[in-house]
């Protein structure tokens, strides 16, 4: 069991042309992922990867024809919001965003517009998500974890994949790893992904991936404190980051006190929520 | 990215928000005419993007035109908070009673953007905030709507802001809406507003922030933006796409990824050593990303021994150990290199490393960066 996708998942990938789209798609296809259709404006008709996979001009004739009911992005920053809008109207119940550099007022509309309609949105600058043996919907390397009980969220790429190999060397599973996305203004926050593996019943464990900027740990906090029963180990990166400077993702940047990863860290363990120093650390603590 | 004050209320005056008369002068040769122009007393203002450039000397008033020559080559090339100045606002001075502070920003938490007011201005609207919360009016804007003329009501009624003053308060008010969203800005701030009585409104501070990712739609306000005082590595690497922040310390660093940077940052620190640098090379780096990015971290003198952590996945390792082993052929480091590399491609990689004199393999993060630190020449710290 899972969250968000499984075996069942059908999925759809707009900007499948791309270089990106098309070589991360061959990689899902690899792992065994449902890849039913891809979307290109202006290449409907064609067939990709070994002419399995038809492409669409359009992602409600893409829907009509496969039945897709999640849809990958790998659309280029300043097309995305269209891309969301498109895939929205079609009524696409989960949309993945693994573009990054949407202008961040794109963003602000584009969460306004879906705060009434019954679809979730993943990022964007996600690196996607993966439930091992089922289905890998983004860019995570699909050969870093096996499945098992420990649900992980996480607001970094690449710091993922560090902490999924090390739960694998630990001969830790995992059920779901969710990547939230690193931009300021998310479609989904740590709180929604939190109440999802408390409900999950193959989740006994969740890990979270933070960083600094924003609020979405403290928020994470108080749902910990007042909902959760699941054990919760985290690790927070960017503890010595220069106050006021941007560190690589838009949304990690503390201000003055706002952001501070030694004060999302001593919040988490003021609630009991153990903190690991270095990603390393994240097995030990998770005492499985 | 942060506009100069000049530049921001220069965007300010253009959606009809008041600012006050002044002039940007680069030489203090242009100060005496400038003075004369806009009549004594004026105020002279550094252009540095930092914040208490004030209390740091950088804002000084000038009674008369020999004062203002004076303190205008004073203030010219003065380095506040490590950036020089190179230019000058030179400013009416203006009377005024009572202060403000206006504000349309993104509230990350709700993820819209806010109008935020508060009757005492030109002070830290954060210390405002946690002090005197009941001072500060926040009021969340629906981007599919826009600012609407109730919540500036509101607004207006939560500073205790006399009547008179409504209609004026409310041109200005979407005069900063309009210059929010027609700038694609994080921010824009004014701070203080203030009320002349015989001019009313004046915006004496402005602080324009834009997002760099709407920037393509603003090619006219990236023409403005001006790099002086940056360091010149910061401008090299941002050319290739690479994310470079330069720190205090002596172990050079390069990762892929922010998130992992940052915690390969963490790491040195946790173990006693302190980095020189953060450097993300950002996913799927071709070999010039992986040359550069190592020769940024290379030119910088102060560096005594270089970590590279690489998560393959979009990235291939392969790449990067061509990038490293080319990079000791054609500039001839001295420093040792230790490299760290899981992923796509690695054991080929790990390969082409092996027996090179200079690199030193690590299988872990935390290995990696406790061998960076001991031939760096300091003490490990195992806590």
């Amino acid at each position: 069991m899972s969250i968000l996708i499984d075996q069942n998942s059908k999925v759809l990938v707009q900007g499948i042309t791309g270089n990106a789209g098309l070589f991360h798609s061959s990689q899902m296809l690899k792992y065994g992922t449902n890849i039913v259709a891809g979307v290109t404006p202006g290449k409907g008709g064609e067939w990709v990867l070994d002419g399995k996979i038809p492409v669409f001009d359009l992602v409600a004739t893409a829907i009509e024809m496969t039945g897709a009911d999640v849809s990958i992005l790998f659309v280029p920053a300043r097309n995305a919001m269209d891309a969301i809008y498109e895939a929205a109207e079609a009524k696409i119940p989960l949309l993945i965003c693994i573009t990054s550099g949407i202008p961040v007022q794109d963003m602000m509309r584009v969460k306004a517009y879906l705060s009434n309609k019954n679809i979730r949105l993943i990022g964007p600058s996600s690196p996607g998500l993966v439930t091992p043996m089922e289905a890998n919907i983004g860019i995570i390397p699909g050969d870093i974890a096996f499945s098992g009980n420990v649900g992980v969220v996480s607001r970094a790429g690449t710091l993922t994949y560090e902490v999924l190999y090390n739960l694998q060397k630990n001969g830790i599973g995992i059920s779901t790893c969710v990547g939230i996305g690193s931009d300021p203004v998310l479609g989904t926050g740590l709180v929604e992904i939190l109440r999802m593996f408390e409900a999950d019943l193959h989740t006994d464990h969740v890990v979270i991936i933070g960083e600094i900027g924003g609020n979405e740990e403290e928020k994470a906090a108080d749902f910990i404190l007042g909902n959760m029963s699941k054990p919760v180990v985290a690790f927070i990166a960017g503890k010595t980051a220069p106050e006021g400077t941007q560190m690589g993702h838009a949304g990690a940047i503390v201000a003055g006190e706002s952001g501070n990863a030694v004060n999302k860290i001593k919040l988490f363990e003021s609630i009991g929520v153990r903190v690991a120093r270095f990603p390393g650390e994240i097995p030990i603590l998770l005492s499985i | 990215m942060r506009l100069h004050e000049y530049q921001s209320k220069r965007i300010f005056g253009k959606y009809g928000i008041p600012i006050p008369k002044a002039k940007t002068i680069s030489s203090a040769s242009q100060i005496k005419q400038i003075t004369e122009e806009l009549g004594t007393p004026v105020i002279l203002k550094s252009q540095v993007r930092v914040s208490g450039r004030g209390k740091a000397g950088g804002i000084r008033l000038a009674r008369d035109v020999k004062e203002a020559e004076e303190i205008a080559a004073h203030l010219l090339g003065m380095i506040i908070k490590g950036q020089p100045v190179h230019k000058l606002l030179v400013e009416q001075v203006a009377n005024f009673q009572n202060e403000y502070y206006l504000a349309i920003s993104t509230d990350r938490s709700m993820g819209c953007p806010v109008l935020i007011a508060s009757m005492p201005g030109d002070v830290s609207i954060d210390e405002v905030a946690s002090n005197h919360p009941e001072q500060v009016i926040k009021i969340a804007i629906d981007p599919t709507i826009g600012l609407s003329n109730y919540q500036v009501r509101e607004a207006a009624f939560g500073m205790n802001l006399p009547k008179k003053y409504w209609t004026s308060f409310s041109e200005i008010s979407f005069g900063l809406w309009r210059v929010f969203c027609e700038t694609d800005a994080e921010s824009a701030e004014i701070n203080p507003l203030v009320i002349d009585p015989d001019k009313g409104f004046l915006a004496l501070d402005g602080k324009l922030f834009l997002d760099e990712n709407a920037l393509f739609r603003h090619i006219e306000l990236y023409d403005t933006q001006e790099i002086n005082g940056e360091d010149p590595l910061v401008i090299e690497a941002r050319k290739f796409g690479l994310n470079y922040v330069k720190l205090d310390g002596y172990i050079g660093c390069l990762v892929n990824g922010a998130g992992l940077a940052m915690a390969t940052m963490d790491i040195i620190h946790l173990f006693g050593g302190k980095p020189a640098n953060f450097l993300d090379i950002g996913g799927g780096a071709d070999l010039d990303k992986v040359k550069t990015g190592l020769r940024i971290v290379i030119s910088d003198r102060r560096v005594r021994s270089i970590l590279i952590n690489i998560f393959g996945g979009i990235t291939h390792c392969d790449i990067v150990a061509r990038g490293i082993l080319q990079i000791i052929v054609e500039d001839q480091p001295s420093v040792p290199i230790i490299v760290r590399l899981v992923g796509t491609n690695s054991d080929e990689a790990r390969k082409m490393l092996r027996g090179q004199g200079l690199i030193t393999l690590s299988d872990t993060m935390d290995l990696a960066a406790q061998t960076a630190i001991s031939v760096s020449g300091e003490t490990v710290i195992i806590r």
